[in-house]
């Protein structure tokens, strides 16, 4: 036993009997001559040291793991709460974008209402008064027209009374001769009246046909006035829908909300896929200007990594595109910079007429420019040539040349258009930012939570690897407690404790550790447990 | 909402971060050494392809110079013809006829030399290249790279000081010596041994024999 001790204070002290430091193959082999049985004593002490070291270990473990998963989780709810903030301002932002459009809506609504009750109706009395005209025109055309049955001549009742005389053979010769007379010039007057007849007839029907115009003019004129109401209807109809669309907005109501951002992420991808459209085209300007500006500026000088040429073909490229934004701007187009919209139409106009001028000039100057490139190509291939002694090889550069002037004139106007895909990117790409913005914190907040979890599990696992390398004494104990007949320990049932993922609506006093849960799952010996007793 | 639109329109036109104007320069500088001793005399229409593979692709700003290697090379004499491409590719068209014209002189009418001193010929490229602060620095050696010094000459290119760190030293249709055709090593040796020469005082090594492959020689960092 004395020997056993001084052997183990000796090698605690890693010093050999000879007083020197002990090297490892000394410390090994302390025991006996045979390797082999010292590396299992050494074993069997390690195990000792650990099974005795168990509940402090398994502590250790268990507080670390805890430690670690507990601020990951405190870290993700932090997060989590900043995510409501986030989406709150971006709910608010985007409502108050929607709100100022459904008001421009509305009020472009109204105007154009406004312009067609101005332009339309303001004539209605004017109208009113021809309609009233062409009415009165046409009764009296239609009272001309109508018939009026002629009055009976007078001698009608004389022939009367002339038949009525007594029949008596010579006093009625007379009569009949009377009679005939009258028979004949009743049958004369009567094709006059006929004639006479047939005439009015033909009038009147000339004259109802005369009304002809009047009647369409009428039907067109009502006609024109019932476009105009039903115009003002569907206008009335459209200005309905948007004004539901405000009130939505207003009542802060999540389809707004909905309504809002898929507009915005559509407007974002399509300003998006123009303003691609447009670099492309600032692209291709580049290339048309760049190779001329060596010309100009040299071709050996730099600023930063890029040429100086490079680059003031490109500020010329960019300072076209800004011009046309304030082209754009003057025109009430797009509405990136409100100083200029609130400008006087005096100034807006002088504004307006002093970026066509700037922009002609940089066109201008573009297409000299392009003329510039294709001279130097022709005389870089010329040099090239001769230098090689080369015949050149004859072929037309007028059509290229022209081409590429074109070009060159028309690509600055079309790049001031860049303005309008711009003003849709920059006003969508705040709500597009904030969506990406809540996405990519929540997707942090998970893989924490995770994490943190995955300690836990990890912790776990090396308390039951500690456990599997200390199992034969664990197993000597449970045997030895079970001869003596006491309780079984339990068998600690390790529990994982998974960090809680606190709901995104929280109450204020949730935001720190609830201190009273940490005590509940630690005995007095600080292990985890599910409330039995420890053995 | 205002502000944030204003702080987006203006870093996107602000975007092109423009520093100051850059010191470092990007131009190519290439000296070309031409062996014209002995036989080399006779192939130097083999080193008027290299020099209009230059021409045509060396750009404004970038310089060449084009020395013979004689029996004493270490002279400014012995530069052909120099030239450092102007800014504007205009005249630099002009620069490159007129180099073309000078080397084509030079070349139909080139005497050979009794010697060759080739250290001296790169001690002297190194110290025009130094002086024209370029990125990129080549020496071309159109020769055998047998060297033959005359009597008393010296020539030490082990100086810590004459390092040629940076450079590019390329060797040009290097023929073989007919004392080459007895013993093989012997051409092998001499390459290894300009090899390890140039490598020790940091420069790059490489050789190209065939002239109809010249990529490698205009290479722009």
């Amino acid at each position: 036993m004395l020997s056993i001790l001084n052997t183990i204070i000796i090698a605690v002290s890693v010093l050999n009997d000879k007083g020197e430091v002990m090297t490892f193959n000394q410390l090994i082999n302390i025991w006996t001559g045979s390797e082999l049985l010292n590396v299992v004593i050494w074993f069997c002490l390690l195990i000792l040291i650990m099974y005795l070291a168990k509940n402090p270990a398994h502590l250790t473990i268990r507080s670390f793991c805890h430690v670690i998963s507990q601020g990951l989780s405190h870290m993700a709810e932090s997060i989590l709460s900043a995510v409501i903030k986030v989406k709150e301002r971006n709910k608010e932002v985007l409502l108050a974008a929607g709100l100022e459009e459904a008001e421009k809506n509305i009020e472009m609504e109204f105007n154009r209402i406004n312009t067609v009750v101005e332009r339309d109706l303001s004539g209605f009395p004017v109208l009113k008064r021809q309609l009233q005209e062409q009415i009165a025109r046409i009764e009296d055309d239609y009272q001309q027209s109508s018939d009026i049955p002629p009055a009976p001549p007078g001698w009608v009742d004389a022939v009367d009374a002339l038949a009525k005389l007594p029949d008596e053979a010579n006093e009625n010769k007379a009569v009949t001769n009377i009679l005939k007379e009258i028979h004949k010039t009743t049958c004369d007057q009567q094709k006059r009246a006929l004639d006479e007849y047939r005439k009015a007839v033909s009038s009147h029907h000339i004259i109802l046909n005369s009304l002809m115009p009047y009647w369409r003019k009428l039907t067109q004129t009502l006609d024109d006035v019932a476009k105009v109401i039903t115009g003002i209807h569907e206008r009335s109809v459209k200005i309905d829908k948007h004004m539901n669309q405000y009130e939505d907005i207003r009542a802060n109501s999540d389809k707004a909300e909905r309504t809002l951002s898929s507009s915005s992420m559509t407007q974002f991808f399509i300003s998006g896929i123009a303003l691609a459209i447009a670099i492309w085209g600032i692209a291709v300007n580049f290339n048309l200007i760049a190779v001329p500006m060596k010309e100009m500026v040299g071709a050996s000088s730099y600023i930063g990594p890029m040429k100086t040429s490079d680059v003031v073909a490109l500020v010329i490229i960019l300072v076209e595109v800004s011009i046309g934004i304030y082209l754009m701007e003057s025109l009430r187009i797009t509405n990136l910079f409100p100083v200029i919209r609130q400008m006087d139409d005096k100034m807006r106009k002088r504004l307006f007429w002093f970026t066509i001028g700037f922009l002609l000039t940089l066109a201008f100057v573009e297409a000299a420019l392009a003329f510039i490139r294709h001279g130097m190509y022709v005389d870089k291939a010329q040099t090239d040539n001769a230098i090689e002694e080369v015949a050149a090889m004859g072929a037309s550069v007028t059509i290229p040349t022209i081409s590429q002037m074109v070009l060159s004139f028309i690509l600055p106007f079309v790049l001031t258009l860049t303005a309008i895909p711009l003003e849709s990117f920059v006003y969508s790409s705040r709500t597009v930012l904030g969506v990406l913005t809540v996405f990519f914190m929540q997707l942090t907040a998970f893989l924490l939570n995770l994490s943190g979890s995955i300690i836990t599990n990890c912790g776990e696992l090396l308390i039951n690897i500690y456990n599997l390398v200390v199992f034969p004494l664990i197993w000597a104990e449970d045997m030895l407690l079970n001869k003596l007949n006491k309780e079984p320990r339990p068998v600690m049932e390790t529990k994982v404790k998974e960090p809680k993922l606190k709901s995104h609506k929280k109450s204020p006093g949730d935001s720190t550790i609830d201190s009273s849960e940490s005590k509940e799952d630690l005995d007095e010996n600080g292990l985890l447990t599910t409330g039995e007793t420890a053995s | 909402m205002t502000l944030f639109r204003r702080l987006i329109t203006a870093l996107m036109f602000f975007c092109l971060c423009l520093g100051c104007a850059s010191t470092t320069s990007h131009s190519i500088a290439v000296y070309m050494l031409v062996d014209t001793s002995g036989t080399y005399a006779k192939q130097l229409d083999q080193a008027q392809k290299v020099i209009r593979y230059l021409l045509t692709h060396l750009d404004s700003g970038d310089s060449l110079a084009l020395a013979r290697i004689d029996s004493g090379s270490f002279s400014e004499k012995d530069i052909v013809a120099k030239v450092t491409f102007d800014g504007r590719p205009s005249v630099a068209n002009k620069q490159k006829l007129k180099f073309k014209e000078t080397i084509d002189d030079f070349i139909s009418n080139v005497k050979g030399s009794p010697h060759t001193d080739i250290k001296g010929a790169l001690l002297q490229a190194v110290d025009f290249l130094n002086e024209t602060k370029a990125a990129n620095k080549t020496i071309l050696i159109f020769s055998d790279m047998e060297e033959d010094l005359p009597d008393g000459y010296k020539r030490k290119l082990n100086n810590k000081k004459r390092n040629i760190k940076g450079f590019r030293v390329v060797a040009l249709n290097v023929t073989k010596l007919s004392s080459d055709q007895i013993d093989p090593e012997r051409y092998f040796e001499r390459l290894d041994t300009w090899e390890k020469t140039i490598e020790d005082l940091g420069g790059v090594w490489d050789r190209v024999n065939d002239l109809d492959r010249l990529d490698s020689l205009v290479v722009r960092k």
